[in-house]
């Protein structure tokens, strides 16, 4: 019987049934939900790992160490983990290794629209790209023993439409591969200089073979119909084109991305006129075609941003005008995401943008903290950045500059590299305050644990990192914890620590409104003592509006947080049970 | 022929759940079928759109402008925003909500005059209070439900294999109402 399951749930299966045992990752969307399918398959040893490198890193070892081994992670996820990926390389694996890499053409859930198949070339590595889930499953169970064939780590890359769009796959059997045996082997896996100079020679020898190989691979197929125009293209763009030309030209369906064919796409090319290659983001595919000597139509006709649409590919290709449509005559209002009822982020934002002070951002649902109206946040780069980037920001413009300026940043994310970011105000004499937002989960990609929450993957109590101890012993001596709801104790303890002419960390506590362990109950109501000041109007809730003039609390949206009724100068708005 | 229904919410609304018994009900029909959904940061209170896509096989999971053979909406200004996914002929079920973005509640945009109308007028859209009728079942959280009653009634999918998904996606302790939520919506479309 077939099931319906998600691109990154067929990825989780595929690697259960090719006897994965070690699989350790970082959440990141849309890459998460494939970690996070694996928990029931108890005989994988599972965990979330502070960050992606060290997610690699344990993979790394577990393949040493022969055992089939996986970790997934996001685009950006890659940045973090290409130290180690460029000299695994080097290494090769003993069981199988798989790096599954989610991209987000159309930045639904990203903070930029990188194109992670250059990895693969720079890395010397293999690269499958899957397009349905079915294909998920299989290459992804394809992807280890290629690995331990070729000796080398092997890139899965998956977009968000195929991570996140559900399609039919037929569950096998786990295979019962045992952990190899381990072998002591200094000139294979200690990569000092005398030894990565005889590796990278083998590193080399194994690209022509996979080079070979990608000639006659079954991961790359043709469709041939009887047509002038021929197109080539893999992964999500592949659907798109199926949907838009159908049976009107042949195909050249690349399942393996890197390293690439020669001979099959001239051949391919021989038999069509024209040649259309046709991929989201860069024109990966097409340099290489055009390396190769193929007069190639690519991002002439197709864009270098977003994603693609079947409409868009129809008139690129075959001229056809998109069907007419209905449209409201109105304008209509945009609807950004926004902090949640309830959310404890907000009252940390109200109060930051009362005090008028420069925030360091970072990545998590508080990266929302930019938006009007607490519009608060004033840059965002890349995970723990909020720390680093406000230490520069306070060299750039001096001390006084400084004692305006905090790094927020959240409890999962400061675990991530938000720590070496602190260690490095504390060493070079620093004086800046690093707000650690801590809701007790890692909020934005959907409520996973992390080493502040005190539970591991499968929900096993475990030690609890101590935020506190942890700050002082890196060398902050103020070190403090408050509510954020507090509103007025919070709002004094900002102001003091940024007056101080040390480093100093003030810990946020409250847990996401969204936490199923948090009981929020009662509403909050507007009283007769309003005088539509709208105060409340600041804290940009979801639940409080203005309608005919007069401010309203929805109260199917609220929950109760009673942010509100603290900031109601005229005590108008009282908490209900 | 593939067909397409897209499903539109605020994220927050509870669209996966809809989509994945819509997607079970599918299959046991014996189609090929996609659904595609985006996790994430738009799930947020941002506008949120799955798609499902059923025929003998679906290549792209995504559904584009005029090809939506049915658009289930879950509030006014999403509905509105959805029609030029319409098919000519295509049918439109919405729930009668209003929910303000934020660049409403914050002032700088104002929420559409008579959006019901616009709809009923370009769309022959069918509008009911899923809201109050899920309420009415005691779950005032299974509008979804609710709509996915008024979509089956437009199918000719028998009304068993519906309340069968139901059975095998809603967890044993909201199985009740959300049995009677899907009557109520079932009784209530057309």
């Amino acid at each position: 019987m077939k099931k319906l399951l998600l691109g990154n749930a067929a990825v989780a299966r595929g690697a259960y049934e090719a006897g994965v045992r070690v699989v350790s990752s970082y959440p990141g969307t849309p890459s998460t939900e494939i970690t996070e399918s694996m928990v029931p398959y108890s005989e994988v040893n599972l965990e979330w790992a502070p960050n992606e490198k060290v997610a690699a890193e344990v993979a790394i070892g577990a393949a040493i160490a022969g055992a089939r081994s996986m970790s997934c992670m996001k685009h950006v996820g890659m940045n973090v983990m290409a130290d180690p990926l460029f000299t695994v390389r080097y290494t090769g694996v003993t069981g199988g290794l798989v790096f599954c890499v989610a991209d987000d053409p159309g930045m639904h859930s990203s903070q930029n629209e990188q194109d992670s198949r250059h990895y693969a070339k720079a890395s010397k590595t293999v690269m499958l790209e899957p397009s349905d889930s079915a294909e998920c499953k299989a290459f992804t169970k394809a992807a280890f023993d290629l690995s331990e064939e070729y000796d080398t780590p092997v890139l899965l890359r998956l977009s968000t439409r195929v991570s996140h769009s559900q399609s039919l796959v037929e569950e096998e059997p786990r295979a019962d591969i045992p952990v190899r045996p381990y072998e002591k082997n200094i000139q294979k896996h200690v990569m000092m200089p005398a030894a990565a100079r005889g590796r990278h020679v083998v590193v080399e020898e194994g690209q022509a073979k996979l080079a070979e190989f990608a000639e006659t691979t079954s991961f790359n197929r043709r469709e041939d119909n009887a047509s002038d125009i021929g197109v080539i293209t893999s992964g999500a763009a592949y659907q798109y084109a199926k949907e838009a030309l159908g049976n009107q030209v042949g195909y050249f369906k690349l399942g393996m991305v890197y390293p690439l064919p020669t001979q099959a796409l001239l051949d391919f090319a021989k038999d069509y006129k024209t040649v259309y290659v046709i991929e989201e983001l860069d024109p990966f595919i097409e340099e290489h075609c055009r390396a190769i000597g193929m007069k190639v139509r690519g991002k002439e006709c197709f864009s270098l941003l977003g994603e693609y649409t079947a409409a868009q590919i129809k008139k690129a290709v075959l001229g056809t005008e998109p069907v007419k449509t209905v449209k409201s005559e109105s304008t209509l209002p945009p609807r950004p995401p926004v902090m949640c009822a309830g959310c404890p982020h907000r009252a940390t934002f109200y109060v930051l943008k009362k005090l008028g002070l420069t925030v360091s951002g970072d990545i998590g649902c508080y990266t929302l903290g930019a938006v009007a109206p607490l519009a608060s946040v004033d840059s965002t780069i890349c995970m723990g950045a909020s720390v680093s980037a406000a230490f520069g920001m306070a060299k750039a413009q001096g001390p006084e500059f400084n004692k305006k300026l905090v790094s927020v940043i959240g409890d999962s994310t400061f675990m991530h590299s938000g720590i070496t970011g602190l260690i490095d105000i504390v060493y070079n004499k620093g004086a800046n305050t690093v707000i650690i937002l801590d809701n007790s989960i890692t909020g934005m990609t959907g409520h996973q644990d992390n080493p502040t929450t005190g539970f591991t993957i499968r929900r096993e109590p475990t030690r609890q990192v101590d935020l506190e101890a942890l700050c002082h012993a890196v060398g902050v001596d103020r070190v403090s914890v408050c509510d954020p709801f507090d509103l007025k104790a919070f709002e004094a303890l900002v102001k003091q620590e940024v007056a101080a002419d040390e480093p100093s960390v003030i810990i946020a506590q409250h847990p996401c409104a969204l936490l199923k362990t948090v009981k929020l109950s009662g509403r909050c109501v507007i009283t007769d003592a309003c005088k539509n000041c709208k105060a409340c109007m600041k804290l940009g809730c979801p639940a409080i509006s203005v309608r005919d003039g007069k401010v309203e609390i929805d109260a199917s949206q609220c929950n109760g947080c009673g942010l509100c009724v603290g900031v109601c100068p005229f005590n108008a708005i009282k908490k209900e049970d | 022929m593939t067909k397409n229904i897209m499903i539109v919410c605020v994220g927050g609304q509870g669209t996966l759940l809809a989509s994945r018994i819509l997607g079970n009900v599918l299959i046991g029909e014996g189609y090929d079928v996609k659904v595609s959904e985006v996790h994430g940061m738009s799930q947020r209170g941002g506008s949120v759109v799955t798609y499902v896509r059923y025929g003998e096989a679906v290549a792209s999971p995504i559904i584009e402008e005029g090809e939506a053979d049915m658009i289930l909406a879950f509030e006014l200004l999403e509905a509105l925003r959805a029609l030029p996914f319409l098919k000519e002929g295509g049918k439109m079920l919405v729930n009668r909500q209003k929910i303000d973005p934020m660049p409403v509640i914050t002032g700088a945009a104002e929420y559409p005059n008579g959006a019901e109308t616009e709809l009923v007028e370009k769309a022959n859209a069918q509008v009911l209070d899923a809201l109050s009728l899920a309420k009415t079942a005691g779950n005032a959280k299974a509008v979804n439900v609710v709509l996915i009653g008024a979509l089956a009634k437009a199918t000719d999918i028998p009304y068993d294999k519906w309340t069968d998904a139901i059975r095998s996606t809603v967890p044993e302790k909201f199985l009740e109402s959300n049995l009677k939520a899907f009557a109520l919506g079932y009784e209530g479309g057309k």
